[in-house]
């Protein structure tokens, strides 16, 4: 048998993940074909890592997913550069801006999403495209060009305070920039917080150096100058940087005709409406997954990729339990579940933790011990444990405080005070000797620190316990005078 | 008190760390143990150390054979056990072929035995099949030194070194209870508050971290790919150590770079500013090193795991660095020369390999036999005790210094392996539980009773003297192996019984290999100089840190190993949804065969017990001190439980000391590395149970 002839459309996070994982399953390509077309010039690349590469913390080599010769080396037709065109779903065949018609037996579409231009007059050109001056956040190329302008004390808007966003206002905030942050909503991140992290977490961010102009919507943008805001008021900008959300990149989808909700729709096996099409990441519209994040992509990459080489035909993609995290240095921001919707005082606990002058908020919604939804803001510690138990659905602690701080408090302190040291306690745990163990040894002629180690072995393990076998040494001598 | 007293200088009969003491004894009385400097432990000793003397006098001591007959186990002279075996060995081999017989060995063997132990299997029984307990411990370790350094040698540097460090990190290590005197070492950094302790469980060690990092069990490797990535994003690469000494690194980078902080934090439940921390205070520290232990190696991704830790000392120029570096903490008290001088599968003496043509005409030569004669790699210890008594596996074994009806992983199956046998041969100083399922039980000689060299954790050859006489009617390892070779035809010079002559073969074994003892002699040894291998010829002064100029690969550079993150073999589900993680207590040994023979230790830690945390066991009706049963698929052990407030809630903790109902291994998973083939000992899937009102009666300790 041939192997069956698999093209994927996209060569970013999901489309790359998914030809790595089917040579996985089958290195030598006895059972699979693979093409990938990839519309970006250049290697294929860490997009989740482009925050990095806006603040200049990681170099744009440094994020490429492959190295060179990758591709060929695993038997992966990957052309770089090329755009699908158009896909003929009778003849099973895929057209790219070159001419080419590519026949597949299955076609995964992996083409992500695209930014949305908000309808702001002179953002977009003529032809729907940034006008000069205005740069999406979404590609490595995006980025080089940001970064050029992005110079020490050079005014630049973001547009958007979501999650993206604020990620690339921080990351231009580490180069010195002048970052503004426009956002239209009552309060930042405002699908992922409340009104009150939202208002903590501006509150971190421009300690940063991030200012923000929350609850306004941008006007008009004048290039080389700045945006004017709904109120009259200007924002100096010699760049603009949208953030302001993304749509699935459907048109092939559509033009084939395949039903959409915002996105290709898929079952669990991925496919669309269509037996030979498939779709998976940002294009993909499952009802388990949350757009917009690499999780789900890998994890329908991995699904996809047992069923394309029949390796596991049973493998099911049922959803991603979904964490939003903020990569911000220096700003720990941390959610999970239903965090805009109000807990059911009949049946969860809610816990809330609010310090706005530390930059901290946690919030925090359990059902039945187990994590509902949390929000963990300047919470390190918390965020990432409240993250495991709401991912692995595992029960959380008693201790609820200890959960909303992130570690448990510390016990009191244990007493190290030879006077009031209980006599049962363990001095040396070594050699596992007590003080009642070390007060006999005394009795019976042991004179000092030397002498109570000698007799009892205490301190002659891993030494920690030196320090107080002396106080208590130095303790049982004074007791000895004060007798006599 | 009578009679003088004379004091022989020796070291610890126990762990890697192999303190030096002194062995009392006074004509009439029982031997006692006395503090004595040493660099290692500078006069300390743990209680394990302190009471090991109990053990020579034990009543719980063999001292004769025991061959089994129709009522169990009983005397026989050494004639008669020996001409058995032999007699059996004999008729497997013809019936069987030679791969029909097998030879399990020690990691606490001396140098002399693991290595006349080798020849054995080679030359006397020509069998491939013959492996030891080090792949329980520190197989992953060493197969990830080699891939990186050229050369395995736990610490490639003086423990006391460790006393200049400002920033030390130990991932997977306790050795506060594993090696208390060890301590010592840490102390400086740890009161500067320069110690950061990564381990799921907030051990003693850990207490004495300034920062204790708490991944989820088995996921170590992850959380040591988040800390490289912060290393680059934050500007700590050293870029011009990975020029000069290093290859690799953008192939490394590139599988490490899927693993960001933040996703690192889903993983690992550690959070991305203590990640950043680790990264910031090594990349700060003047004097930095990075030290893993089991806790990162016994998994099915060990190797993997200290090769992530190995890529994060690489790329901040730690590794052959005055006053800096990576190392492993061995564990077993010749753990290092144990994997040295050809017990394992794949190896010959001098930490040659069985597979390089040069190699075994070199060993060949010493041995005097042709290199065509010799078999070539076997199985791995878990394969080979997995495929006792089945179609194409041994039908006979030959167990030296190992317990592993309770230190192998899935011990039901093992034990079941075991009793396939046509015949199973245990030499060991006491009865121990494999022991009691032997059809011969050979009685021999213990650390104070006999000669011979050790390797402890830092590569340094110790030579361990004979103190005291042994029980009337024990014997030396070395004595059985040339009895067993006689009986089966091999001239009698070929088998020394008197160590320093097996020593003294064992340099030339060794001589040009990569364990270079050629320049290591008794003499040199008992005039108290400190040997650190290699030492290739007898006017060197050994290899304190052997990589500071070069590293051991032809080119001289460290090589990068790219790796990324994989789930445990064994997932948590509805039906077992905890983790069961094991280890060691502070008052015993391994299986616990010798420690559990000894009164203070039992007396410190008696039974089998689980850690649970509190919330956890209430959810389970359990309290304090409650009997409980953990179950995996593999198994059920019975424990007490013992609640910790700083344990996880999705995490319980078995120490594998204890025997029969008690072992820790009836619910451990066998999956194995595909490189080091090292068991998955310490992540598998389990749930907790309340004991059955009448249980299985205990097996308590050792008889
Ligand atoms: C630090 C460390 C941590 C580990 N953690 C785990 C873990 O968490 N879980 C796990 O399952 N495994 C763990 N292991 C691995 C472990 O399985 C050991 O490899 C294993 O316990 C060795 O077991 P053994 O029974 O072979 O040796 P031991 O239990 O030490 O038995 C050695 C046997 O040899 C006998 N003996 C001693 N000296 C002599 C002599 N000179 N001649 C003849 N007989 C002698 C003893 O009486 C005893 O019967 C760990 C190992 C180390 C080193
Ligand atoms: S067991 Fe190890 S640490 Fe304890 S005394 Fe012996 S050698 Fe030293």
């Amino acid at each position: 048998m041939s192997p069956r002839a698999v093209v994927i459309v996209g060569a970013g996070m999901a489309g790359m993940r998914l030809a790595d994982e089917i040579r996985r399953r089958d290195p030598d390509g006895e059972r699979v074909q693979v093409t990938v077309l990839g519309a970006e010039p250049g290697p294929a690349y860490n997009r989740v890592l482009l925050p990095g590469v806006l603040a200049g913390t990681m170099s744009a080599a440094s994020v490429t997913l492959y190295p060179q010769g990758w591709a060929e080396d695993h038997h992966i037709d990957l052309r770089e550069g090329v755009e699908a065109r158009a896909i003929d779903t009778a003849a099973r065949t895929v057209g790219t801006a070159c001419g080419a018609k590519i026949p597949f037996d299955a076609l995964v579409l992996a083409t992500g999403a695209e930014p949305r231009i908000p309808p702001t007059e002179g953002l977009s050109g003529e032809d729907g495209t940034p006008a000069r001056g205005v740069v999406a956040f979404r590609t490595l190329a995006d980025c080089l060009r940001i970064s050029a302008d992005a110079r020490p004390g050079v005014p630049i808007t973001v547009i958007g305070g979501g999650l993206l966003g604020l990620e690339a206002a921080r990351s231009l905030a580490v180069r010195g920039c002048a970052v503004t942050v426009v956002h239209p909503v009552g309060h930042l991140m405002e699908r992922q917080l409340d009104t009150e992290a939202g208002a903590v977490l501006a509150k971190a961010l421009t300690r940063h150096g991030v200012r923000f102009r929350i609850g306004r919507t941008a006007a008009r943008y004048l290039p080389g100058d700045g945006l004017k805001l709904d109120d009259g008021s200007h924002v100096p900008a010699e760049l603009v940087v949208v953030a302001a959300g993304v749509r699935a990149r459907t048109g092939l989808a559509e033009a084939a005709g395949l039903p959409m909700a915002g996105g290709v729709v898929v079952d669990d096996t991925l496919r669309t409406a269509h037996p030979a099409v498939y779709a998976i990441g940002d294009v993909a519209r499952h009802p388990g997954a949350t757009p917009g994040l690499v999780e789900p992509a890998w994890e329908q990459a991995d699904v996809l990729a047992g069923l394309l080489t029949g390796t596991d035909p049973q493998a099911r993609y049922r959803g991603t339990t979904v964490v939003t995290r903020l990569k911000a240095r220096g700003v720990d921001l941390t959610a999970m579940g239903e965090t805009t919707t109000d807990p059911d005082d009949e049946i969860d606990e809610a816990l809330r933790l609010s310090d706005p002058a530390r930059g901290r908020y946690a919030k925090l919604v359990l059902r039945d011990d187990r994590v509902r939804a949390a929000i963990m803001l300047g919470l390190p510690d918390a965020a990432a444990s409240a993250a495991y138990y709401y991912t692995n659905d595992v029960p959380v602690p008693e201790d609820r405080l200890a959960v909303l701080l992130g570690r448990a408090l510390p016990p009191a302190a244990p007493a190290q005070d030879p006077a009031t040291l209980a006599d049962t306690a363990t001095v040396c745990r070594c050699n596992h000797v007590t003080k009642a163990q070390l007060t006999a040894a005394w009795r019976t002629g042991a004179a000092d620190a030397a002498e109570l180690s000698a007799r009892t072995r205490a301190g002659t393990g891993c030494g920690t316990c030196v320090p107080l076998l002396r106080g208590i040494a130095g303790w049982l001598a004074g007791r000895e005078q004060e007798a006599s | 008190m009578t009679g003088t007293t004379t004091v022989a200088p020796t070291h610890c009969p126990y762990c890697a760390l192999q303190c030096g003491m002194g062995i009392a004894t006074t004509a009439g009385g029982p031997p006692s143990i006395e503090a004595r400097r040493f660099p290692v432990n500078d006069g300390a000793l743990c209680v394990k150390g302190w009471t090991s003397a109990d053990l020579l006098r034990s009543p719980a001591r063999l001292t004769t054979p025991l061959v089994r007959g129709r009522t169990g186990l009983r005397p026989a002279s050494w004639d008669a056990a020996l001409d058995l075996i032999a007699a059996e060995l004999t008729r497997l081999r013809a019936e069987h072929g030679p791969d029909g017989v097998a030879v399990f060995g020690g990691g606490g063997l001396t140098n002399e035995v693991c290595y006349l132990l080798g020849k054995y299997a080679r030359v006397a029984l020509g069998t491939s099949q013959i492996d030891y307990n080090g792949r329980f411990c520190m197989s992953s370790a060493a197969a990830a030194a080699n891939r990186a350094y050229g050369m395995d040698r736990g610490l490639p540097f003086p423990v006391a070194d460790l006393r200049a460090a400002d920033t030390i990190v130990l991932a997977g290590a306790n050795p506060a209870e594993t090696m208390p005197p060890f301590m010592r070492h840490l102390a400086p950094c740890a009161d500067s508050g320069g110690l950061i302790v990564i381990d799921p469980r907030a051990t003693p060690t850990a207490e004495r971290a300034a920062l204790h990092l708490r991944p989820a069990p088995g996921t170590d490797l992850a959380l040591a790919l988040g800390i490289l990535h912060c290393v680059v994003e934050d500007g700590h690469l050293d870029q011009d150590y990975l020029a000069e000494r290093t290859t690799g690194f953008a192939d490394a980078w590139r599988a490490a770079a899927a693993w960001w902080p933040e996703r690192v934090e889903r993983v690992t439940g550690v959070a991305v500013a203590d990640q950043r921390a680790v990264a910031g205070r090594l990349a700060g520290a003047r004097n930095a090193y990075i030290l893993t232990g089991r806790g990162a190696e016994q998994h099915a991704k060990g190797t993997d795991t200290v090769s992530a830790w190995i890529n994060l000392a690489l790329a901040l120029g730690l590794p052959g660095r005055a006053g800096s570096g990576h190392g492993c903490l061995t564990g077993q008290g010749n753990g290092q020369g144990g994997r040295e001088h050809g017990q394992k599968a794949d190896q010959l003496p001098g930490y040659r390999s069985i597979r390089d043509p040069a190699a075994r005409e070199h060993v060949a030569r010493v041995w005097g036999v042709d290199p065509g004669t010799l078999p070539g790699p076997g199985r791995s210890a878990y394969e080979l005790l997995d495929a006792l008594g089945t179609a194409d596996g041994p039908r006979a074994l030959l167990v030296f210094g190992s317990n592993v009806a309770v230190s192998a992983p899935r011990s039901t199956r093992v034990r079941d392996r075991l009793a396939a046998l046509d015949l199973l041969v245990v030499a060991d100083i006491v009865r121990s539980e494999t022991a009691a399922l032997a059809d011969v039980v050979l009685p021999v000689t213990q650390w104070a009773e006999e000669g011979g060299t050790m390797t402890n954790l830092e590569g340094r050859v110790l030579l361990r003297r004979r103190a005291v006489a042994p029980p009337p009617g024990v014997r030396s390892d070395l004595a059985v192996l040339h009895g067993l070779a006689t009986r089966l035809g091999q001239p009698a010079e070929r088998f020394p019984t008197d160590p320093e002559t097996v020593f003294a073969e064992l340099r030339e074994a060794a001589r040009g290999g990569v364990a270079d003892y050629h320049g290591v002699t008794y003499d040199r040894l008992r005039a108290g100089e400190q040997l650190h291998w290699p030492v290739p010829n007898t006017d060197h002064p050994g290899t304190p840190r052997p990589f500071l100029d070069r590293f051991a690969h032809p080119d001289g550079r460290a090589r990068f190993v790219p790796v990324t993150h994989r789930p445990p073999a064994e997932p948590t589900d509805a039906d077992y949804p905890l983790t069961a993680t094991t280890g060691r207590v502070l008052a015993h040994y391994q299986s616990g065969a010798q420690t559990r023979n000894i009164d203070a230790l039992v007396a410190a830690e008696p039974e089998m017990f689980v850690e649970v945390h509190p919330d956890t066991a209430r959810r389970h009706g359990l309290d304090e001190g409650d009997p409980a049963v953990v179950v995996s698929r593999r198994g059920r052990v019975r424990a007490t439980v013992r609640h910790t407030p700083t344990a996880r809630v999705d995490t319980v903790f078995l120490p594998f000391h204890f025997p029969g109902d008690h072992r820790a291994n009836l619910v451990t998973n066998p999956a194995l590395d595909p490189v080091s083939r090292m068991p998955e000992f310490k992540v598998c899937a389990v749930r907790l149970e309340a004991a059955p009102a009448d249980g299985p009666p205990d097996e308590g300790r050792a008889a």
